[in-house]
């Protein structure tokens, strides 16, 4: 009886599953080691750092490009990881948005998700272009990573750019998310982060919603769920706008 | 019951990819032209109803709730699945990316505070 085979093929003929244990024990080690920072850096931006880590273990070991999931054993990994999952509960996040509420925002709130993303947007595609990026599909891919890191592969899924690439777009929103924990509480009060509507606007420039919601946590509890309601709407707006209309947009001045 | 949620959900999905496949053909870009983003705005309109109609009930939310509280564990699954040996290579590029993009939104908070609070004081001097 070889115990190791019996082992590594449950893992092989159950891939989901096993890929819920091993996010599982990632999600618990980096929201431990989030407990170590008080709270400065959050558990879901450390767990995504681990799961780039992952990737870049996966692909050293192999050589394939599929990062962890290039493992055999972890193929599972690919199935939760994948369009379909990703885009479902992407999704199901808009669900506790509420209407009414966003109406009270008025024109700034709505403005700031536009400016958010136009900007990060520009940034990106603009920054990819001096890098030697200058096909229209990998601008605009790592244009919409600079936006989120949900926002880049769902661009880049949609316009059929480059693992790597889309892995670029990944890291750069991963950068943004954990700047942005790490950075506002230190210029709360410098750009006046202190009442509603101005944590409003500030979800709505920042978009990245474990960003906000941890950096917001920081100033002020209180103030977390205005600033994450318009990052709510800044991921969706995001994945609307940069496949379609910036795209098309930067494909005619580019193209 | 939870399963009348996810069923929502996905139905709303479907509804949204579809939408921006279709857009997609019509623009001519072979490619699905922000279908999440429809998705999210149907599931948006429909909860909004359906709680407010009473159709929506608590369990069926949760259905919608749990696949929520989903999101960041598919999204590092996500990330573990990436080409991160190739994308080192642009390593740079990621983190001058993030950097500017922050350092510009955070630049904006201000501007968008003051014009905040200038409309209702226009408002108010119409009056």
């Amino acid at each position: 009886m070889d115990l190791a085979k019996m082992f590594v093929n449950m893992f092989v003929s159950n891939g989901f599953i096993g890929a819920m244990i091993i996010v599982g024990l990632v999600t618990m080690l980096a929201y431990k080691i989030a407990g170590l920072t008080k709270g400065r850096i959050h558990g879901s931006a450390i767990a995504i750092f681990f799961g780039l880590v992952l990737a870049y273990i996966g692909g050293i070991t192999t050589g394939g490009h599929k990062g962890f999931a290039s493992i055999p054993m972890f193929a599972g990994m690919g199935f939760m990881g994948g369009g379909m999952m990703r885009d479902f509960a992407i999704v199901s996040t808009a669900f506790g948005a509420d209407l009414r509420e966003i109406k009270k925002c008025g024109v700034p709130g709505v403005l700031s998700i536009f400016i958010g993303i136009f900007t990060s947007f520009v940034i990106g595609a603009g920054l990819a272009y001096l890098w030697g990026y200058n096909d229209v599909v990998s601008m605009a891919t790592i244009g919409a990573g600079v936006v989120t890191f949900v926002v880049g592969p769902v661009t880049g899924a949609a316009l059929g750019a480059s693992s790597d690439v889309i892995a670029i777009s990944i890291a750069a929103g991963v950068v943004k998310s954990v700047l942005v924990m790490i950075m506002t509480p230190l210029v709360a009060k410098m750009v006046g982060l202190d009442n509603p509507q101005s944590a409003m606007m500030f979800g709505g420039l920042m978009g990245t919603t474990s960003g906000t919601a941890a950096g917001m946590a920081a100033v002020d509890p209180k103030l977390v769920p205005y600033a994450a309601m318009t990052a709510t709407f800044y991921t969706g707006t995001g994945c609307l706008l940069c496949p379609s209309l910036f795209y098309l947009v930067l494909n005619m001045m580019v193209g | 019951m939870a399963i009348y949620g996810v069923a929502l959900l996905s139905a709303c999905m479907f509804a949204g990819v579809f939408l921006g496949d279709v857009l997609g053909g019509l623009l001519g870009v072979k490619a699905n032209v922000g279908g999440v983003g429809f998705a999210m705005l149907f599931l948006i309109l429909l909860t909004n109803r359906g709680i407010d109609k009473g159709w929506l009930k608590s369990k069926s939310q949760e259905g919608i709730a749990f696949w929520g509280a989903m999101y960041i564990p598919i999204v590092v699954a996500m990330s573990s699945i990436q080409d991160v040996v190739a994308a080192l290579a642009g390593g740079p590029l990621a983190v001058l990316g993030g950097v500017l993009g922050v350092a510009v939104a955070f630049a904006f908070i201000p501007v968008l505070t003051k014009m905040g609070s200038k409309t209702p004081a226009v408002e108010q001097s119409k009056k």
